[in-house]
Parts: C-alpha cells; sequence; structure tokens
C-alpha cells in the first residue's frame, strides 16, 4: 500500500488541533510551537504533492477509495488533479503563514489554534473530495470553527454581527446546494455518491436548467458572488489576521470550487444555460466591487471588497466554459489567495502597529517598515494584473477567453482592473508614502523575524509563479482538460 | 416469548428492589439508590442486548398483545439508555436523590415505554400509554417545595389527561368501526367496511392528538415549555428524549399498521405538521432566555425534523426518523447533563449567566458546544448524518418543498444556538474565577454522550443499516 498522502494532509490539522487540548491552557510557549509544527508538517507535505504529482499521467491521483456507508453508496473517496492541487498548496502555504502571523495572539492561542486547524481540515478535505456526501462534510466543517473565531478574537466592534452574519449566509448556501446534490443523487439512480460516477448520469436537460442555479449559487455564495457578496467584506474586516487571510485567501476560493466541481461539472446543460446570468453577476462583482473598495477609508475594508472583484473574475473563468477561460479561473484561486492573504497580513500588522486603520489618518509607513511597503507593493501589482506577477498569467487567459465569448463583458469587466490599479495606487500613496503623522514618529515598533518570513514567502510565491508560469500553468491546464471534457467547450 | 419480556419484567423486578431498598437502607446510605437504579438498568440494557433481539420473522406475542420485532427492539435500547442517564444525572440533584420512590417511578415509565413500543393491541397502546404518562406527571412534580415543579406537574397532568381522553374516542371508534383491537387486524377489517378516506382520515386525527401530545408536536406543544422547564432537570431531559421517542414509536407503528390505506392523506397532513412544527419551534426559541425553555423550543422543533421520515413514507424514511431519534436523544441528553451541572455550582439557568463559561469549565464548555452544534446538524457530529438522512428521504420521495423547509429550519435552529454559544464563548463574567466541579456520574454521561455523538456522526454506516433493518418491520 502506498502512503495515504492526502488523507495525512486532510487529518493532521484536526488531529493536531485537537491534541492541542491536551496542553495546559497557560503553556502558551508550548502550544505556539506545536502549532508551528503541524503547519510546517502541512505545508511540507502539499508540498511534497504537488511536485510529485505526475502531469504526464493526468487524471486524478493518490486516489484512495474506501467504502464508508454502503447502504447510500457514500465511500471516503479522495484524489488530486490539476484543478484542486493548486489549491491545496495554497491551503498549505495559508496555514503556515497564518499560524506565523498570529504567534502574538494572547487570550486563549489553544483554543484558537484548535479551531484554526479544524477549520484548515474542513478546507483539505473539500479540495481533494472524490465524493458528494464527503464533499458536504468536510464543507460545513470548514464554515462552522468560523465564527467561533471572528466571534472571539475578532475585532470588537463589529464581531458579533460579522461573525452571525457569514455563518448564516454561507449556511444558507451549503444547505440549499446540498438539497440540490441530493436531488441529482435520486435522480441519477446509481446508488452512489461518486462524484465521478455522477459525472456520468446523463441527467436530463430539463433536470440540469432546474437544479444547477441551487448548486451553483449555493455553493457561489461562498465564492462572494453578487448580490450575496454581503458577508465578506464584513467578515474579512471582523476577522483576526490569520483568520481574515484564510478567510480571503483559501474559503471563498470553497467556494468557487465546489460549484465548479459539483454544479458545472455535474450539469454542463446547466450551465450552458445560466452562463449568462453567471458572466452578468460577475461582471458586477468586478467592477461593482472595486467601485465600493474606491471609497472605502478602512483600509481592511478596501481589501475586503477587492476580493469580492477579484472573485468576481474567477467566476467570469468559469462562465467563459473555454479553455482560456477556465485555466485562467483556477490560476486566478491561487493567485488572488496567495495575493489577499498578503494583503491582509499586511494590514493586520499595520493596524496592530498604529490601532488604526482609518486611512486618511495613515502615512509614511514605508519608512518604519520598509519590508512591508514592498510587499504590498508586490501584492498591489499582482492584484493590477502586472506582467511578471502571478495576476497577470491569471487575469489575462481570463480576458483572452472572455473576449472570444463575449466581448462586451470583457469590456466592462477590464474596467474593473483599471479601477484596481486607482484604488491600489491611493492606499499605497497614503498609507506607506506621504508624511507620517506626529502621533506614530517614534511608536511603531518593527515587525518580527516570523513576520517577514511570512510576508517574503507569500511575495516570493506571487513573483514565482508570474516570472515562470511553468510551474503551475500547465498543471492547471491539465485539470481544465477534465473541464472541458464535460462541458464539450463552447 | 418470556426472553422477549425478559427486559420488561426486570424493570419490575429492579423497581421493587428500588422500593425496597428505600425501606431497609438507613438515610445516609440513600444516595446509593441511583447507583442501584442507574447500574440495573445499564445491566439490562445489556441483558436486552444479548438475549432479547428479535427473531427475523415477526412474531405477535401474548395473544397478539404485544409485537416482538426490530423497531420494538430497537426503541427499548433508546429507552433504557435514556433512562440509565438520566439515573446517573439524577445522583446529586438537590431533592431526588435520596428518594426511592422518583427512581421506581423513573423506572416504571421506562417499563411502560417499552411496551409502548411493543403494543400491537389497542387495549394494551392504551394501558401502555398510561404507565408512561403517569409516573411522568409525578416526576414533573416532584419537588414538592418548588412552584414551578408543582405547576409543571399540574400542567402535565391536564394536557395528558385531556389528549389522551381524546385519543381514547379515537381508539373506540377505530373499534367500532372495524371491530377489532388487533393493529395488525386493522387495517384490512377497515378496507373491507369501504368507509369514506375522509371519514378514516377524521379517526386518525383524534387519535393523532394523543400521540402529538407525546412527541409535542404543533399544535399539541403548548405543555413543553412550562413543563421542561418546571420539571427537575434530569426528568426534563428524559421528557425531552425517551418520551418523545416513545410517542414516536407508537405514532409510526399506528399510522403503517392501521392506516395504510389513506396513507396519501395523512403523510400529506404530517407534512403540513411538520412544517409548522420545525417553524413555530424554530422561531419561538430564539427570544428564550432560560435554557430549559430553549431547549424545550428546540425540542419540539426537532420533532418536525423527525416527522419528515414519517411523511416520506418509505423504509428508508422510517429508517431515518429511528437514526434520527437516536442521535437527538444522545445529543440532547449531553445538552442536559450541562445545564444540570451548571446549575448545580452556578444556581441558575438563565442563558445570560452562562457567560464567561469557556473560561470556567473549558471542557463543559466544549461539551455544550458538540451538543448544541449537533443539534444544529453540523459534520462531523452526529445531528448532521440525522438530518442528511432525513432530508434525502424527503428528497427521494419527491417532498421537494419540504425539504428545502427542513433545510432552511436548520438554518433558523443554526442562529439561536449559534447566539448561546456566544455567550459561553465570548461574554465575560465575573465568576469566571469560580471552577464547576464534574462528579463522577456525570463525567461518565458526558463522556459516553460525546463519544457516541462523535462516533455515530463519522462512522454512521452499521448504524444506518440497524435502523434500515428495523424500519423494515413496519411495513
Amino acid at each position: 500500500m502506498t502512503f495515504p498522502i492526502l488523507t495525512v494532509i486532510v487529518f493532521t490539522p484536526m488531529a493536531a488541533g485537537l491534541l492541542l487540548f491536551l496542553f495546559p491552557s497557560e503553556r502558551k510557549r508550548e502550544i505556539r510551537i506545536a502549532a508551528l509544527a503541524t503547519a510546517t508538517f502541512s505545508l511540507v507535505l502539499s508540498i511534497w504533492a504537488y511536485f510529485s504529482y505526475d502531469q504526464a499521467m493526468n487524471g486524478y491521483q493518490f486516489v484512495e477509495n474506501i467504502t464508508w456507508i454502503p447502504a447510500l453508496g457514500i465511500s471516503y473517496h479522495v484524489g488530486v488533479d490539476g484543478m484542486n492541487l493548486p489549491l491545496v498548496l495554497l491551503t498549505g502555504v495559508v496555514m503556515f503563514t497564518g499560524v506565523l502571523i498570529s504567534w502574538n495572539i494572547e487570550d486563549r492561542p489553544r483554543e484558537f489554534f484548535a479551531f484554526l486547524f479544524i477549520l484548515a481540515t474542513g478546507v483539505f478535505g473539500v479540495f481533494v473530495s472524490l465524493d458528494l456526501f464527503q464533499l458536504f462534510f468536510f464543507y460545513e466543517i470548514a464554515v462552522f470553527p468560523m465564527f467561533l473565531l471572528i466571534v472571539i478574537w475578532g475585532w470588537e466592534v463589529t464581531r458579533e454581527y460579522a461573525a452571525m452574519k457569514l455563518t448564516l449566509y454561507l449556511f444558507i448556501g451549503s444547505v440549499i446546494a446540498l438539497v440540490g446534490g441530493l436531488a441529482m443523487y435520486f435522480t441519477a439512480g446509481l446508488n452512489s455518491f461518486d462524484l465521478i460516477a455522477l459525472e456520468g448520469a446523463g441527467f436530463s436537460i430539463a433536470f440540469q436548467r432546474f437544479w444547477f442555479p441551487f448548486v451553483f449559487f449555493g455553493f457561489a455564495v461562498l465564492g462572494g458572488i453578487f448580490p450575496v457578496h454581503n458577508w465578506s467584506p464584513d467578515g474579512h474586516v471582523a476577522a483576526p489576521t490569520a483568520v481574515s487571510m484564510f478567510h480571503a485567501g483559501v474559503l471563498m476560493k470553497l467556494g468557487a470550487f465546489a460549484a465548479l466541481r459539483v454544479g458545472i461539472m455535474l450539469m454542463p446543460e446547466g450551465v450552458k444555460f445560466w452562463s449568462p446570468l453567471i458572466l452578468g453577476l460577475a461582471t458586477v462583482n468586478v467592477v461593482y466591487g472595486a467601485l465600493i473598495a474606491m471609497v472605502q477609508t478602512d483600509f481592511k475594508y478596501v481589501i475586503g471588497f477587492s476580493s469580492v472583484s477579484h472573485m468576481g473574475l474567477v467566476m467570469l473563468g468559469f462562465a467563459t466554459l473555454n479553455r482560456e477561460g477556465l485555466t485562467g479561473a483556477g490560476l486566478q484561486m491561487f493567485s488572488h489567495g496567495v495575493m489577499t492573504a498578503l494583503f491582509f497580513a499586511v494590514v493586520g500588522m499595520v493596524y496592530d502597529r498604529a490601532h488604526t486603520r482609518d486611512i486618511p489618518k495613515l502615512g509614511g509607513f514605508s519608512k518604519v517598515m520598509p519590508l512591508v511597503a514592498v510587499a504590498f507593493i508586490v501584492g498591489g501589482l499582482v492584484s493590477m494584473g502586472m506582467p511578471g506577477f502571478s495576476g497577470f498569467i491569471a487575469e489575462f487567459p481570463i480576458f483572452m477567453g472572455l473576449w472570444q465569448r463575449q466581448p462586451i463583458v470583457a469590456l466592462i469587466a477590464a474596467l474593473g482592473i483599471v479601477i484596481t490599479a486607482a484604488y491600489i495606487m491611493r492606499v499605497v500613496g497614503r498609507v506607506f508614502f506621504g508624511k507620517m503623522p506626529e502621533e506614530f514618529v517614534g511608536h511603531i515598533p518593527p515587525i518580527t523575524v516570523l513576520d517577514k518570513v511570512a510576508l517574503v514567502m507569500l511575495s516570493g510565491i506571487l513573483i514565482l509563479v508570474g516570472v515562470y508560469p511553468g510551474v503551475m500553468a500547465p498543471l492547471v491546464e491539465s485539470g481544465v482538460e477534465a473541464v472541458l471534457t464535460l462541458v464539450g467547450g463552447v | 416469548m418470556v426472553l422477549a419480556l425478559l427486559p420488561e419484567i426486570l424493570l419490575l423486578i429492579l423497581a421493587v428492589v428500588i422500593l425496597t431498598a428505600d425501606v431497609l437502607l438507613r438515610s445516609n446510605r440513600r444516595r446509593f439508590l441511583g447507583w442501584i437504579a442507574a447500574s440495573g438498568l445499564i445491566l439490562i440494557l445489556v441483558i436486552a442486548l444479548v438475549y432479547s433481539r428479535p427473531e427475523p420473522a415477526q412474531s405477535l406475542i401474548f395473544g397478539g398483545m404485544l409485537r416482538h420485532d426490530w423497531p420494538a427492539f430497537s426503541f427499548k435500547i433508546i429507552f433504557l439508555f435514556a433512562a440509565a442517564v438520566t439515573c446517573l444525572l439524577s445522583l446529586g440533584f438537590e431533592g431526588v436523590d435520596k428518594r426511592g420512590d422518583y427512581f421506581a417511578l423513573l423506572i416504571v415509565t421506562t417499563l411502560g415505554m417499552n411496551l409502548m413500543a411493543a403494543a400491537a393491541d389497542l387495549i394494551m397502546l392504551y394501558l401502555a400509554i398510561e404507565i408512561t404518562s403517569i409516573p411522568l406527571y409525578v416526576l414533573a412534580g416532584f419537588l414538592k417545595r418548588d412552584d414551578k415543579s408543582v405547576e409543571s406537574g399540574l400542567k402535565y397532568f391536564l394536557f395528558g389527561a385531556m389528549t389522551s381522553a381524546v385519543m381514547l374516542y379515537g381508539f373506540s371508534l377505530v373499534y367500532g368501526l372495524a371491530g377489532d383491537t388487533n393493529l395488525y387486524n386493522l387495517a384490512t377489517s377497515l378496507q373491507t367496511g369501504q368507509l369514506s378516506p375522509w371519514v378514516l382520515l377524521g379517526v386518525a386525527v383524534l387519535v393523532l392528538v394523543g400521540f402529538g401530545f407525546k412527541v409535542a408536536t404543533v399544535p399539541f406543544h403548548f405543555w413543553s415549555p412550562d413543563v421542561y422547564e418546571g420539571a427537575p432537570t434530569p426528568i426534563t431531559a428524559f421528557i425531552s428524549t425517551a418520551s418523545k421517542a416513545a410517542g414516536f414509536a407508537v405514532l409510526v407503528r399506528v399510522m403503517l399498521a392501521v392506516f395504510p390505506s389513506i396513507a396519501s392523506y395523512w403523510s400529506t397532513l404530517f407534512a403540513i405538521l411538520a412544517t409548522a412544527t420545525m417553524t413555530l419551534g424554530n422561531l419561538l426559541a430564539i427570544p428564550q432566555q432560560n435554557i430549559k425553555r430553549l431547549l424545550a423550543y428546540s425540542s419540539i422543533a426537532h420533532a418536525g425534523y423527525a416527522l419528515i421520515g414519517l411523511v416520506a413514507l418509505s423504509e428508508f424514511g422510517a429508517a431515518s426518523l429511528v437514526f434520527y431519534l437516536i442521535a437527538y436523544v444522545i445529543t440532547n441528553l449531553a445538552a442536559f447533563a450541562v445545564v444540570i451541572l451548571f446549575a448545580r455550582t452556578a444556581g441558575s439557568e438563565e442563558i445570560a449567566d452562562y457567560a464567561g463559561l469557556s473560561r470556567r469549565a473549558p471542557g463543559l464548555a466544549l461539551v455544550l458546544l458538540v451538543a448544541l452544534l449537533s443539534l444544529a446538524g453540523m459534520p462531523p457530529l452526529v445531528g448532521f448524518a440525522a438530518k442528511f438522512y432525513v432530508f434525502a428521504a424527503a428528497v427521494r420521495s419527491g417532498w421537494i418543498w419540504l425539504a428545502f423547509v427542513g433545510v432552511l429550519n436548520s438554518i433558523i435552529g443554526l442562529y439561536y444556538y449559534l447566539i448561546v454559544l456566544k455567550v459561553v464563548y465570548l461574554y465575560r463574567s465575573e465568576e469566571e474565577e469560580i471552577s464547576i466541579p464534574v462528579p463522577r456520574p456525570h463525567a461518565i454521561v458526558l463522556i459516553v454522550c460525546v463519544f457516541a455523538i462523535l462516533l455515530i456522526g463519522t462512522l454512521s454506516g452499521p448504524w444506518l443499516e440497524w435502523t434500515l433493518n428495523a424500519a423494515q418491520s413496519w411495513f
């Protein structure tokens, strides 16, 4: 028997999270070291899985399939292909950097890391699922700890409101998708929840057209699609830094990925019918999200709405249903995940030192924390889609695909990029350059070594993927192949 | 035949043993009564599992009075488990723990429930329901010096007596129409009579009044918040779990055995009842300030979810109902165990007083988290699997709208459970330094329940097989 690497990746965080409860709560240092060790282990494993995936062979690899609930044909079935492997790597990266950034949490760190790790297990579990029941199972595990993480460790002003809003939005979405999933299971009549089996179920066109919106939009709530994106900026802002990173960096991908995996891949006729609506809504996401980000005065809200805007690009890529668009969407999921984690890390560092996120009150931070400024600029260039950064290799194919499909939409959505450039410039100018207000001079402590490691790692990945796309693009393309055979290419 | 009735015989013996011991033991030794009752119940549970398994061929025994089949057996296990847990939770509970009559009544009511689950004759059924109910009325009002408890007992009794009278009237009509009292002959007798389905439905509704009271569905739910709040908390736990499950056992058996000819009518009726029960229970739970009242309304809502399994009108549906009840019983017992432990030290049942619990007693807070999330239907806890199966049964039988009502209701449920968790984990209190001791019997209950919630939640396969097996004998 081969080493069950995916199972180990999925369950390591949860096991570690439960074991953390064995530490007495006042041994904070030991708890942090254990958390970092776990995160490092997960990161190493996901990097290993990423690089030992055999692209020549294509298809699902590292597959494990164990019967789970035989009466309903439910199995524990995991595997990775070009579509979900980058996301597994992304989760490993965000988990590792998230632990680094959260080093100084003083209030109940044991519980914090335990909940964060349970969340990570849910996320890994969804990404590698090849069984519909299992996907729902992990999906809900991934969503719930967010509530506690935000409510306990979040920003005092809005945390109760934001946590409840986020949890209810996401659960409404997921349970509606669940009913759709059940309808698929019983209509297929295969007595199997296996996603690969369900791909060949041959649902009628009417069935697909009826059920597609339930499943797709149910999951897309977590992907932040307009008009149900509202939970996301509030949630991002209220969450503590590491949770915002996880939330925007990984969780939103969870929604987009599940919408692709269950909605688009199982009901290709449905997506063909509904893709104009998705295109329309996602365009609103891109442009409207960017416009709102433009007028925010709270630093974190700017990034929160920029996530809404960028996730719109992912949805646009999905809706093109062609090779370029889907490849771009797959890359954008990874690129945006790392980028937004970097953004939130930066915001967290500034806020921890300045104790305000009000942009007009900030200024001149590049002088006291140059590395942070550089990291933010790298992230900003990625989000504008500058060549040489991962944003370019993700957004360019999306627009190529979009142009083939609907040139008008491509033109409107391109506006979003222009606005993005504007709000990024504005933040860079106001926060990092200009004159530093009197009250901060001499009161801004330097960032820690761990913070530096996290920033360098995140920016490094963004530049690496941008400069050498070969490290990721061919892999994603091979994953898109599978989607295209199902959708048939439009 | 005797083996089939072995658990009931042993229960009776145990009740007598308790009463005798109550007389013989000196007052400072009386605290052992609860241990005797609990260990006796656990022993009976084990004996039942080993010796009282039903044969594959279902048999009517004792002149058709009882039916020895898998559903009855499964429910007996649930009742015995709940009774044993209740005894453990009663240990050290002020006012009840040194009373032999308390434990004897608890055992007798368990005996009644066992008979309810097995009853196959209208007369037996009525007797069993009364054997169950009357001790419960007494138990609810057991704390004589506590006005709320007395009120609770009286309210429970008045509602119970009235609904029971209506149900008995329904039974008499069934007998009058069919000329028979055996549940398994009634269906054929009623059909050959060429009755209008509406007449039959009217009779079914009268019978339902009694069952609806037991399971606390809308519109027969009014008693439950007041009774739950006033009764001694271990008894609240017992009423909300075992008594509700017993109600479902007879409800499903009677509906499927006596009224199959009008199944399409009553399943629609139940769909409406389930919708009303879930929605009302969940909505009214939101403004509650008292944890016992909150759990009372939530338990009304859970009766609604379980009913969906019956509406589906299939073997899988009935199996999902049994699974749901198993999940609900274990989870609710865990939740009430925390409520009891908290009230022991803090002397309060107000949700606001739970502030700071996660700092006072992190372990207890974690158990409450697990229990409430399981009630809300969150994986990997058993509540998720239970809800999943119930909704799956609804979708499979084409009740798509009901499945949607169910899932949206589970969001409302999530909302008020989260409010409690927010108080527990976020809010601070001045009493954070006072820790909450957990005595051994309660620790056993907490560990067993949490373990079961996790185990059945993640590996639900064998349990589902069991309930599928049980559901087959109903059809």
